[in-house]
């Protein structure tokens, strides 16, 4: 899976075009794949599929607002892609990116509300990083137990997940409850708001930052290269003298970091407050746009904006065409079944698979 | 010999073509093998050899040429096909389950069972015992697969493959995980075989095995049939030449050895195993700079977990291991490789690489945080590549390209990579396993020489090796490594074949 990374780190002296064909074009055709077979659902369910993909791209870049709504919604699908992305690249399979999530957004929610008296420039930061922070504490829980333990992170994080689902609704109802009969936390200060540019949230500004950032990390840093060399072969890691306990909890907690701050962005650039249901699914389309990504932290950023676009686009398509919302997580699911099943695409791409080339969803139990 | 009847052609390979992207794997093979025959198979690692083993086994499919078997033309579409016609095989690692019986494992796939569907277990144990008498392959059908010897786990192969009716058997490396005896015992079961009408085509690089056992012997190179030779007539210089393509000196040249200061002192060492048993039990041994100490002793007695807890892959329970006098014996891999420990490991392609890298990445497998490859936690692409592609020239890699990526080269040289990495490092203590297990001629001579110019530029070497001439051939002492112990420490001109051959096997001499 790392050939055309790690020439990024050495030499990088390939044509740039082919080279992202030869990572993009299973993909893209794995995208539209799932365009068209959800175009005969739309079909089959007695809907006209091009009234209902015209409305969905109107909804989604018809208008600067609609724009703004995409790069919205894409946000944190940035953030919780980078978070299954990165840890893939140690050959973890974080699962739990909802979890972390969802700590991140209530923590930084509760910065948000609780914290009073300080300016912007120094509460929102707060409110981020609080959030982020408290994804990586959690995350880095699944990692200490593959550690010490060697507990499979697959199933820690699916555990922790419904401990955070649990943990969040109590908060938000009970100690961190809002007046009122809602449950949800109150609303967070104006100083800790994220503001919104023109059209271009400055949370999606970020999330731009954040991947750049993991993506030099990764490909420029040793620490990259010991995480690397860990997820693709942990036993030449051990024999180079990496430390390959500690990297596991470190990348697990640098990518409860993202997925903490992608649920932080959210409650303080999108909801203003923690509320319980708002954020579902976040965390796991994560695993969609990493793998639609190939794990590549830049090519997070286009899977994000695609599936952000069909979520904003979504409403205007139930609206104009009367299609079910739901017809969307078919498309998302479809697409992540072609890219994880992607020997269908490249059987009628008529492409051979690399072995590189593959993304591992997960290492065995145990291993 | 008498069995062979010339006359009955069992296996035909005829003008054989098998091309993988840019690689032409085998180039219009022929292959004749007549009944009650031992054809040897020749062959440096990628001449072509497995990839035509596979192909007469229905594992990949020719595209070009056919395949005769008894008389018949077919196209075989898998394994299943070539074990209906009567071919078995013998891979190399072994296709056993540990945990299960030896009649459980040989009926593993083609289950007796009675009515009802439940296993007839001890017909199976009445067919493997008939088996076993018929072809004096002796062993146990009640056995767990775990608890026997290696030699005997490949009886259990072989009769797997007997069970299932074979008479062209293809054992690929048989003898890479025997003792000199164990093999000689091999030997004596496949002349068994072949007297009673089973054809044997017989995979190998030692090439005084092949003079032993072969009736006749075909020989590859670069995926085509170079030339095929009697025993009787040939010679090891030859054969190697055949192979290689060239002349090749077979035995290592070096001086005599100056032995100076003690580097490696290893006292009264314990090592558990990842089934948490004591395999390394109590080894004392020293190595001095300017010195090869091979450690000779069959697979499995201790040797990889004595190589790992002196290199810190590996806990030690008890004892203390003190390099260039310290005391290393918890040291951490990273702590080793600072105090100048390089390590040839016994898996090239589980340790020594990671395979999606390039070539210059692997070549910083172990020093990639120090400058000039890292300035602070910035990698040094240039340093990085240029350190690559100096070390590719020197130490011949092919193809000479620091960005290929490691997976995409030949055993010898992905070997020759470790080996370029191992030795550019300042060291004091070389420990090489395996230095050349399962490559070719011609990697085996330039590594071979490249550990004996490590001896001489001063550093103290520690070899492991299951190949006894390599012991033999490269160490100025034998140290006789059986159960967890060094049995016997002895120099290199005392210890000949059968007299370290005896104590591998346990047997005080």
């Amino acid at each position: 899976m790392a050939t055309e990374e790690s020439t990024e780190t050495t030499g990088g002296r390939t044509a740039i075009l082919p080279r992202i064909w030869k990572a993009g074009s299973v993909p893209l055709f794995s995208v539209f794949l799932a365009a068209f077979i959800g175009a005969m659902l739309l079909w089959l369910s007695g809907s006209n599929p091009f009234t209902a993909y015209w409305s969905l791209l109107q909804g989604a870049l018809g208008s600067p607002e609609a724009i703004g709504r995409t790069l919205e919604k894409a946000t944190p699908l940035v953030f919780s892609g980078l978070a299954v992305a990165f840890a893939f690249k140690a050959g973890l399979f974080n699962i739990g990116g909802q979890g972390q999530l969802l700590i991140g957004g209530i923590v930084a929610a509760y910065l948000g509300f609780a914290v009073d008296g300080l300016p912007f420039l120094i509460h929102m930061p707060l409110a981020l990083l609080g959030g982020s922070l408290a994804g990586a504490l959690w995350a880095a829980i699944a990692g200490a137990l593959k550690t010490y333990t060697g507990a499979h992170e697959v199933i820690t994080t699916i555990m922790l997940n419904y401990i955070a689902i649990n943990l969040t609704d109590f908060l938000a109802n009970g100690p961190w409850k809002d007046t009122g009969i809602i449950a949800r936390t109150p609303k967070i200060l104006d100083t800790a708001v994220i503001p919104t540019w023109g059209f271009i949230p400055l949370g999606f500004v970020v999330a731009v930052l954040m991947a750049i950032l993991t993506y030099y990390l990764l490909f420029k840093t040793t620490w990259g290269y010991a995480i690397r060399t860990t997820g693709l072969n942990a036993e030449a890691a051990k024999y180079a003298g990496i430390k390959v306990g500690r990297i596991i909890i470190l990348t697990m907690a640098f990518s409860g970091f993202l997925a903490g701050m992608g649920g932080a962005v959210e409650s303080l650039g999108v909801i203003g407050r923690y509320q319980p249901g708002f954020n579902v699914g976040l965390g796991f389309d994560g695993i969609t746009i990493a793998l639609l990504a190939k794990t590549n932290p830049l090519g997070v950023i286009p899977a994000a904006i695609l599936l952000g676009a069909m979520d904003a686009g979504g409403s205007q398509m139930q609206f104009d065409a009367g299609v079910r919302f739901q017809i969307i997580d078919v498309i998302k699911a479809l697409i992540l079944f072609f890219v994880s099943a992607d020997i269908i695409v490249r059987k009628i791409l008529g492409s051979r698979a690399v072995d590189e080339d593959k993304v591992t969803l997960s290492t065995g139990w145990g291993g | 010999m008498s069995n062979i009847d010339q006359s009955i052609v069992v296996l035909e390979a005829k003008g054989i073509t098998k091309r993988f992207p840019g690689v032409l794997a085998n180039d219009k093979v022929d292959l004749k093998l007549h009944k009650g025959e031992v054809l040897a198979l020749l062959g440096e690692n990628g001449a072509g050899k497995s990839t035509l083993m596979n192909m007469l086994y229905g594992l990949y499919h020719p595209d070009e040429g056919e395949i005769w078997i008894k008389g018949e033309h077919i196209a075989l579409k898998n394994p299943r096909d070539a074990i209906d016609r009567g071919v078995g095989m013998v891979h190399q690692h072994f296709q056993l389950v540990p945990v299960m019986t030896v009649a459980e494992n040989v009926m593993l796939g083609s289950e007796i069972t009675s009515r009802g569907g439940i296993l007839a277990r001890r017909k199976a144990e009445n067919r493997v015992n008939e088996l076993s008498q018929q072809y004096g392959l002796e062993v146990d059908p009640t056995a767990i697969v775990e608890d026997l010897p290696v030699g005997t786990q490949q009886r259990v192969e072989i009769i797997k493959a007997l069970y299932r009716n074979a008479d062209i058997l293809i054992l690929d490396e048989p003898t890479a995980v025997l003792t000199p005896q164990e093999a000689n015992e091999l030997f004596r079961i496949m002349r068994d075989l072949t007297a009673q009408g089973v054809s044997i085509i017989f995979i190998t690089h030692k090439l005084k095995e092949v003079l032993a056992v072969a009736d006749r012997i075909g020989v590859l190179r670069g995926g085509r049939m170079v030339g095929t030779a009697e025993p009787q007539t040939s010679t090891e210089a030859s054969l190697a030449e055949l192979m290689v393509g060239r002349s090749v000196i077979l035995t290592v040249d070096k001086k005599k050895a100056q032995p100076a200061e003690l580097v490696l002192k290893v006292e009264n060492l314990y090592v558990k195993d990842d089934r948490q048993h004591m395999t390394v039990k109590g080894v004392d041994l020293k190595v001095h700079a300017g010195e090869i100490v091979g450690i000779a002793g069959v697979q499995g007695n201790g040797q990889r977990e004595l190589v790992e807890a002196l290199t810190g892959l590996r806990a030690v329970e008890d004892g203390r291991i003190t390099i260039a006098d310290v005391d290393s014996t918890h040291y951490t891999p990273r702590q080793n490789t600072e105090l100048g420990v390089a390590h040839i490991p016994e898996d090239r392609e589980k340790h020594g690489l990671v395979m999606a890298y390039t070539l210059s990445d692997n070549m910083v497998l172990n020093n990639y945080y120090l400058k000039p490859y890292a300035s602070g936690i910035f990698m040094n692409k240039e340093a990085i590549v240029e350190n690559g592609t100096q070390l590719v020239k020197e130490f011949d890699v092919r193809p000479p390209n620091p960005l290929t990526t490691a997976g995409k080269l030949s055993g010898g040289n992905k070997q020759k990579v470790i080996v370029a990495r191992e030795f550019s490092r300042p060291t004091k203590l070389l420990i090489a396993a395996q230095p050349t297990r399962g490559i070719d001629v011609g990697s085996i001579e330039f590594i071979h020489n490249q550990i004996v110019a490590q001896r001489d530029r001063g550093a103290a070497v520690l070899v492991v090796s299951a190949e006894l001439d390599e012991v033999l051939g490269l160490a100025d002492q034998v140290a006789v490594m059986f159960d967890g112990r060094i049995v016997k420490i002895l120099p290199v001109a005392e210890a000949t074949r059968e007299r370290v051959g005896l104590l591998m096997a346990g047997s005080e001499a």
